[in-house]
C-alpha cells in the first residue's frame, strides 16, 4: 500500500484541475521527527509528494487510470512559511500539457492555520510526469496499474468521483 | 519571429527547463553533452516549446526515438546507413556531419543535438 499524502479531493474539472486537501496532525510519526526550534513542521519533501498524488490522480484521470503515470521531474518547487500540526493542506493542481509521452502539472499550495478561515498561498510546484510504457520501450512492466492501487480508488470513492476510473 | 528572438527565446526554454545560465546557452552547445540534459527533459522541452511557440510537436518529430527497435536503422549499437539517411530526411533541424564521419555509436546521437538543432526546428515549424 502506498502511503498516502491527501486525506480527500475537494474539487475536480476533468482534465484540467484537481484540488485536494491535508490535515497535519500529530498522530503522524513523521512530524515527531521534525522539528525545528522546539517546533513540528511538515517536512517540504512530503508537501511535494502530496501534490503529486494531487497531479499525479489529475493526469490518470485523463486516460481513465490506464496508464501509469510516474513522476518524473520536479521543475520548479518553492515554499514561503512552514506548515505545522493543526493546520490544512490545500494542494490545486493543473494541467499545463499533456500528450501520449506525458504530462506537465502546475500547482499551487495553500495554508489555513488552525483555527483561522482564510486561506494563504504559500507555495508553487511544477511537475513532470511520465507515462513510463510510453518512454521506457522495451522495458516489461506488469499489466496491471501498480501506480493507481486500491487507496487511491477510495479516495475517488470517497470524493464521489469512482465513475472516473474503470 | 526573427532568428535572434526565437533563439533568446530557446535560451528562456532551457534555462527554465535544465536550470541552466542563460549565458551556458550558445548556439553550439550540445543538450546532453553541455548542457546536462537527461532523456526526461527532452519531454519537458518539448512541452515548454509548444508553450512558448504555440505549435504542437509529434512524438519522434524534435528528437529520435526509439531507433533501436529498428534493425535497419541501428545494428550492433551503431546507426546503419539506412538509418542516417532516414535521419537526416526526417530531422533536417539536426546536423549529422560528426556521426556520418566518425562514430556512429546510437548513443552519441543525442550529442547531436545543439541549441541550434532547437532554434533550427522553431523556424521549420513557424515557416512551414
Amino acid at each position: 500500500m502506498r502511503w498516502l499524502w491527501i486525506d480527500c479531493i475537494t474539487e475536480h474539472e476533468a482534465n484540467k484541475r484537481l484540488v485536494a486537501i491535508k490535515n497535519v496532525s500529530l498522530a503522524e510519526d513523521y512530524l515527531h521527527d521534525h522539528m525545528v526550534h522546539g517546533k513540528t513542521i511538515m517536512p517540504f519533501s512530503l508537501m511535494i509528494e502530496g501534490m503529486a498524488q494531487t497531479a499525479g490522480i489529475l493526469v490518470g484521470t485523463t486516460s481513465r487510470f490506464k496508464e501509469k503515470v510516474i513522476l518524473a521531474k520536479i521543475s520548479k518547487a518553492s515554499l514561503s512559511c512552514d506548515v505545522t500540526a493543526g493546520d490544512t493542506i490545500r494542494y490545486d493542481a493543473a494541467i499545463e500539457n499533456i500528450d501520449a509521452a506525458g504530462a506537465s502539472t502546475s500547482g499551487t499550495i495553500d495554508r489555513r492555520v488552525a483555527g483561522g478561515e482564510a486561506w494563504e498561498r504559500i507555495g508553487r510546484v511544477e511537475l513532470l510526469f511520465s507515462h513510463i510504457d510510453k518512454n521506457m520501450a522495451g522495458t516489461e512492466f506488469p499489466e496491471h496499474n501498480f501506480v493507481f492501487s486500491d487507496n487511491f480508488k477510495m479516495i475517488l470513492e470517497t470524493a464521489g468521483l469512482a465513475d472516473l476510473a474503470d | 519571429m526573427s532568428h535572434d528572438e526565437i533563439f533568446q527565446k530557446i535560451q528562456e526554454v532551457l534555462d527554465d527547463a535544465l536550470g541552466v545560465d542563460e549565458d551556458e546557452v550558445t548556439p553550439d552547445a550540445s543538450l546532453t553533452a553541455d548542457l546536462g540534459a537527461e532523456s526526461i527533459d527532452f519531454l519537458d522541452i518539448v512541452f515548454r516549446i509548444e508553450k512558448t511557440f504555440d505549435f504542437k510537436i509529434s512524438q519522434g518529430e524534435l528528437f529520435p526515438e526509439n531507433l533501436t527497435e529498428n534493425p535497419d536503422w541501428v545494428t550492433d549499437g551503431n546507426l546503419t546507413d539506412a538509418g542516417l539517411t532516414m535521419l537526416k530526411e526526417r530531422m533536417t533541424h539536426v546536423d549529422f556531419t560528426a556521426i556520418e564521419n566518425g562514430n556512429r555509436n546510437v548513443s552519441k546521437i543525442g550529442d547531436l543535438i545543439t541549441v541550434n538543432s532547437l532554434v533550427n526546428f522553431v523556424e521549420i515549424k513557424l515557416g512551414g
